[in-house]
């Protein structure tokens, strides 16, 4: 039981991680800007089929494809928001909401045209296993997960210690100051946008090893995303982080221990009772 | 105005019905000779369906010009003679309807044949939801109707008395699951524990009850049942829990993007069940296959028809020959299943030895087709009295070396079942 219990907690710290790594790039734009990305995951998905496709037709181990991948969706993040966004900044919330789930189902469905709605995945036969305090973890698993704690040191370290970071916060703070004190508010949109969807091609790259791809594969970690953000808190990067391993350390724990079933029953109730007692998340600020 | 005499008017209508009787007799007799029977087929030929459609139109075709033209060495039904024997050698012709996919359409085709082409009875129509609708047009006209193909259990659950399905449904391929098992525990297997993993929508959350009916009914213990929303972002929880379970097996209802999930999940805790049984088609073979290579070997699924049957059923081949002949593929299982449902029904037309609807259901509730007879790895075809084959079973099939073989029944057998699977590290 013991023995359970514990290999229930370690994967589901690995998971929360992984979860972690989806939401970094919903909470800085929602951060940021205050607009909600619905489309979030859908370029989570775009980045594991580029990344699948690297690897099916050009034989590219995923890790290798970072430099292809993650760059390639900071432009697409960038000009997101240059050709839809920046039109629905000061928008109305029902407009926002209306514009990012519209691209969510453009994207979604090029994605249905465009590869057709069959299931792909990465299968290396070597993929072995790594012992995490005991408990066999798939390597794979362990990579992404490291790298998403690398993704929120860097973010981190990025937004306090560099001028741009700065300016970033800046402009997410009051946007009237920032544009007075001079700061490129617009440009500094752009880049959260850049930034954000980065680091959802980020986790899609990583995630790809150890799951599979389709057009609709979003749904599975849209929800939790955001779940992971208001759990963790706003306005805070690393709000996502703790959110997501909450999330992931709740869907494990209850799920074995009570009823797999019921396991996003656990979470959301927990989500729920995080709006009713501390709206502003485990680590946010009153303020906001 | 004459008078008309007795005499005259005896003579009169003594010739008048003489003639329509002789008429009558006569158009009969050249009938025989010319006008086919007619056969109505109601299946998805346009839209998403289209080229399962025209597989099934390959089938039916193949099975209508073995009963018109003599094969003097196919041990099929009508195959040996040129048309229908008992109806004075008529050929049969099928007219075709086109469902795109849709009830309505369906059952307004099913009308639009009877009435307007002459139809003596139907077959069709592949989707649940359209035969369903199809069948009522049929019902309501007292015209026999004949499904090879769908498989919700409710069809041949609605009290209807003019249908009749050749081929198994939803509950029968979960009990080929636990058949399976048994003849496994006959050849001293031991095995007494079943854990079930589904999604929990209609397909996957029926298929888990039904698992769970029959375990209980024949004595098994059902160690664990977790449902979970397709697609999961994670199955840890639920496989964690099910291993800590200890089943002997495991049944599956699941999507490909979650049966990809299970694998690999499987895989990182080192666990494997003695064999792990799916409700899963033939068609995602290549997909997750290239998504978990393989770590995909000796999963069980269970099918309505393999061609791998042909290997201890030459009868297969044969038939399979032909329809490539003609075609230029393989039959798959879906116009395995419509071609053996064509000649059912025109077995019982030719007993039927008429075209009144009334005599063709008679013959379809006598029918006895000797399995030897059939290309699917049945005992036979006999309706019971709701209309539903009492021998339409399927066939498990184990992946291993890549492939789909088929390993139960073991008579049909073309490879030896593996069982238990192999642990992770001897692979």
């Amino acid at each position: 039981m013991t023995e359970l219990v514990w290999q229930a907690a370690v994967s589901g710290v690995v998971l929360g991680l992984v979860y972690a790594l989806v939401a970094l790039g919903l909470s800085l734009i929602w951060g940021v800007m205050d607009v909600v990305n619905l489309a979030h995951a859908e370029y989570l998905m775009l980045a594991m089929y580029a990344t699948y496709w690297l690897w099916a037709l050009g034989r590219v181990d995923p890790a290798l494809a970072v430099p292809v991948v993650v760059p390639v969706f900071f432009g697409l993040g960038w000009l997101t928001y240059q050709a839809l966004v920046r039109r629905i900044v000061r928008a109305p919330l029902a407009a926002q909401i209306f514009a990012t789930f519209g691209l969510l189902f453009v994207l979604r469905y090029g994605a249905f045209a465009a590869f057709g709605p069959n299931v792909y995945g990465v299968w290396r036969p070597g993929e072995g296993t790594v012992p995490v305090l005991g408990v066999p973890v798939a390597a794979s698993k362990v990579t992404a997960g490291l790298v998403s704690l690398a993704a929120f040191g860097l973010l981190a370290a990025f937004l306090r210690y560099t001028k741009t970071g700065k300016a970033l916060q800046a402009a997410a703070q009051n946007r009237e100051v920032a544009l007075a004190l001079g700061i490129p508010v617009d440009r500094m949109y752009a880049l959260s946008w850049g930034l954000g969807i980065a680091t959802a091609a980020l986790a899609g790259v990583f995630l790809i090893p150890f799951y599979q791809v389709s057009p609709t594969i979003g749904d599975a970690f849209l929800l939790l995303a955001f779940a992971s953000v208001v759990l963790g808190g706003f306005g805070r990067v690393d709000g996502a982080l703790v959110g997501g391993l909450c999330i992931g350390l709740l869907e494990n724990l209850l799920g074995t221990l009570v009823s797999p079933t019921f396991k996003f029953l656990f979470v959301f109730a927990a989500f729920v009772a995080m709006l009713l007692v501390r709206p502003q998340g485990l680590l946010g600020d009153v303020g906001r | 105005m004459g008078r008309v005499t007795r005499r005259q008017f005896l003579r009169s209508t003594g010739a008048a019905v003489a003639s329509v009787a002789l008429g009558d007799r006569l158009v009969d007799w050249a009938f025989a000779q010319e006008a086919p029977v007619t056969v109505g087929a109601v299946y998805p030929l346009t839209g998403a369906l289209a080229r399962i459609g025209a597989a099934i139109r390959n089938a039916i075709e193949l099975a209508v010009d073995i009963v018109n033209s003599p094969y003097p060495d196919l041990n099929l039904p009508l195959a040996r003679t040129a048309g229908l024997p008992r109806l004075g050698g008529r050929r049969l012709r099928v007219v075709w309807g086109d469902t795109r996919g849709d009830p309505a359409t369906g059952r307004a085709e099913a009308d639009r044949l009877v009435e307007r082409e002459g139809a003596v009875a139907l077959i069709g129509s592949y989707q649940s939801a359209v035969t369903a609708t199809a069948s009522l047009a049929a019902e309501a006209r007292g015209i026999p109707f004949l499904n090879p193909e769908s498989s919700s259990p409710r069809l041949t659950e609605r009290g209807f008395k003019w249908f009749f399905r050749t081929g198994p449904h939803d509950i029968t391929f979960t009990r080929i699951m636990f058949d399976m098992v048994e003849d496994l525990k006959r050849r001293g297997a031991r095995i007494s524990r079943v854990a079930i993993l589904a999604e929990d929508s209609e397909f996957g959350a029926t298929a888990a009850g039904v698992a769970k009916g029959f375990a209980q009914s024949r004595g098994y213990t059902v160690t664990a049942m977790e449902l979970y929303t397709s697609p999961p972002s994670s199955l840890t929880a639920e496989l964690l829990r099910i291993r800590a379970s200890n089943p002997d097996f495991v049944i599956g209802a699941n999507y490909l993007v979650d049966a990809v999930l299970i694998t690999r999940t499987l895989k990182e805790m080192r666990w494997f069940p003695q064999g792990f049984m799916v409700h899963a088609g033939f068609t995602t073979v290549p997909d997750y296959l290239n998504a978990v290579g393989r770590d995909g070997y000796y999963f069980l699924a269970r099918a309505p028809w393999a061609l791998g049957i042909a290997r201890r059923k030459p009868l297969v081949a044969r038939v399979n020959e032909l329809y490539r002949r003609k075609h230029g593929a393989d039959m798959d299982e879906v116009a395995a299943r419509a071609f053996t449902g064509m000649l059912t029904l025109a077995d019982a037309i030719n007993r039927a030895g008429s075209t009144a609807p009334a005599a063709i259901q008679k013959a379809l509730r006598e029918t006895n087709l000797p399995g030897a007879q059939l290309i699917m790895p049945w005992q036979g075809i006999q309706f019971d009295e709701k209309g539903q084959n009492r021998h339409a079973t399927g066939v498990m099939v184990q992946i291993l070396d890549g492939e789909y073989k088929v390993v139960w029944p073991f008579d049909v057998a073309e490879a030896e079942l593996v069982w238990p699977a192999p642990p992770w590290d001897r692979r």
